[in-house]
């Protein structure tokens, strides 16, 4: 059975998922959900497959599976036969990873809800966003600069990218959509071309491949 | 739809250009009203508040002056409206009343942009290799023939025809890469609309509209209406090819600089494949549209 993902190609969490499915070169199929007007996400027919009304989900045989974090880890502990992904043997690397998820779920209301505002007119104070957007890119770009320094290329400290990597990357390079410049964050800057040129990087609309940014 | 515009930034100021007032705008899209629901949207820097009634009729008021009732009209999927009274009917694109056609309202998506960039953005041909790689061009198919442009004397509607473009993917319907020809129609200073070739049927066209309110000069909800020849598509699945389009396009218009349109043609070099854009640069200055452009000295 071929995997398949519930998607809205405009979603941030979505677009994790698509793109470790296409790091990891896994074959699936997207079922696109009208998110918008149909709100097809909160019909009782998709509510059978996620109570919470939310996307995206994955369904791998008898899995299914709600949360774009949660989907990251399965991915890469199902499909990952190299094990760097999600490697889960070394305690410090797997609190490293739990760590920066904690971190992504942080952007998703600050930067990510500047975005929904300025794009689909979602009701909320979107200056208190980006400034908490904002405090949340100077802690990244702080902590990208001590791994350089380092020598380190990564959120965690494997010498490859890992699932934290692919949480934290969509809602920190769709930034500018929701007004959060990151002008100020030259190590956050480089980090995300690190990210574009690892093999099997994938786009979504709003995000440009190297050399087309 | 909550407001794309926090009350500090609201300008009065916006709402000057007497021409733009004049105009038909795009408020909401009928798909997101409620029946009983009120909401409200900022067209020229105006707050505007909005009422579907429970026997569907739509009202719209200034926030401001609730006694202040604004004309409305339903086109195109969507609830338009006037600052003041109505200088102009709104155009009318026949085949959006085609009774076999999938009628499509795709979207409705902030920009921080003028509406004329935008405008402009969709008329250009050149970027879809760059920017829709592999859907709407591909290299090497970079080179923009010659087409033509007129102005309608009749109803005064900026054209561009006998535009043809190489393309991977030109629409839901496509099965392989086809020659897609084009013809471009500016009806309206924050409107226009594009007919191209659909692979369903050599002798009619697929019709792709975009409407821009236009909230603040640099500021602008976008619509993105469809009259296509397509049985087949579902309509999540027509809206997520124009939503990866519109996606696309987005970063592109957002670092537009200026964000508002010059109209002075020694300001922006143009070349060639602006040809279309000189003739609608000038028919802005022609109209007098001072909103969402910085005017020739
Ligand atoms: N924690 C979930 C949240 C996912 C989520 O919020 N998805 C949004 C789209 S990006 C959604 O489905 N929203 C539905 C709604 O808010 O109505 C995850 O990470 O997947
Ligand atoms: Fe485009």
């Amino acid at each position: 059975m071929t995997i398949e993902l519930y998607d809205y190609v405009l979603s941030a969490n979505c677009y994790k998922v698509r793109l470790l499915l296409s790091l990891l070169e896994v074959d699936h199929e997207l079922r696109t959900v009208d998110f918008h007007p149909a709100r097809e996400h909160r019909s009782e027919a998709f509510r059978r497959i996620n109570p919470m009304g939310h996307i995206p989900v994955l369904v791998d045989d008898d899995v299914v599976l709600r949360d774009a974090h949660a989907i990251l880890v399965y991915l890469a502990a199902a499909h990952d036969p190299t094990g760097r992904w999600y490697p889960t043997t070394d305690a410090r690397v797997l609190g490293e990873m739990g760590q920066w998820v904690s971190f992504a779920e942080a952007l998703m209301s600050s930067a990510s809800a500047a975005r929904l505002h300025v794009n689909l007119g979602y009701d909320l104070d979107v200056e208190a966003a980006r400034r908490d957007a904002h405090a949340l890119f100077r802690v990244l770009d702080d902590h990208l600069w001590f791994q350089e320094k380092a020598g380190r290329t990564w959120l965690c400290s494997p010498e490859h990218p890992t699932i934290a990597d692919i949480a934290v990357f969509p809602d920190v390079v769709l930034s500018e959509e929701g007004g959060v410049s990151r002008l100020e964050y030259p190590a956050i800057r480089r980090w995300c071309d690190r990210v574009k040129a690892v093999p099997g990087f994938d786009v979504m609309p709003g995000v440009f491949g190297l050399g087309m940014s | 739809m909550s407001p794309t515009v926090s009350p500090g930034e609201l300008d009065e100021r916006a709402g000057v250009d007497p021409v733009a007032r004049g105009l038909w705008h795009p408020l909401v899209a009928v798909h997101d009203l409620r029946r009983g629901q009120q909401g409200s949207a900022v067209l020229l820097g105006v707050r505007l508040d909005y009422t579907m009634a429970g026997d569907g009729s739509v009202s719209v008021c200034r926030s401001d002056d609730h006694d202040d009732r604004r004309p409305v009209q339903i086109a195109y999927e969507i609830v338009w409206t006037c600052l003041d009274e109505p200088a102009t009917p709104l155009f009318e694109t026949p085949e959006a009343l085609e009774t076999d056609r999938r009628i499509v309202h795709a979207g409705t998506i902030g920009v921080h942009v003028s509406a004329p960039r935008a405008v402009e953005n969709f008329l250009d041909m050149a970027h879809f290799p760059y920017v829709h790689t592999d859907i709407l061009g591909a290299e090497p198919f970079t080179e923009v023939e010659e087409y033509s442009v007129h102005v309608d004397p009749d109803t005064n509607e900026v054209w561009a025809t006998d535009c043809v473009f190489w393309q991977p993917v030109a629409a839901t319907t496509s099965t392989e890469g086809q020659m897609t020809d084009y013809r471009y129609r500016v009806p309206h200073p924050y409107c226009v609309v594009l007919y191209k070739t659909t692979p369903v049927d050599p002798d009619r066209f697929d019709v792709i509209a975009l409407f821009c309110r236009p909230i603040a000069p640099d500021r602008i909800e976008a619509h993105m209406f469809l009259a296509l020849l397509d049985a087949d598509n579902s309509d999540a699945d027509i809206r997520r090819f124009q939503l990866t389009i519109f996606g696309q396009d987005k970063p592109i218009l957002e670092n537009q600089f200026p964000k508002e349109l010059p109209l002075d043609p020694r300001v922006e070099t143009p070349i060639r494949a602006d040809k279309v854009a000189i003739a609608y640069r000038r028919w802005l200055s022609d109209l007098g549209i001072t909103h969402g452009v910085i005017p020739a000295a």
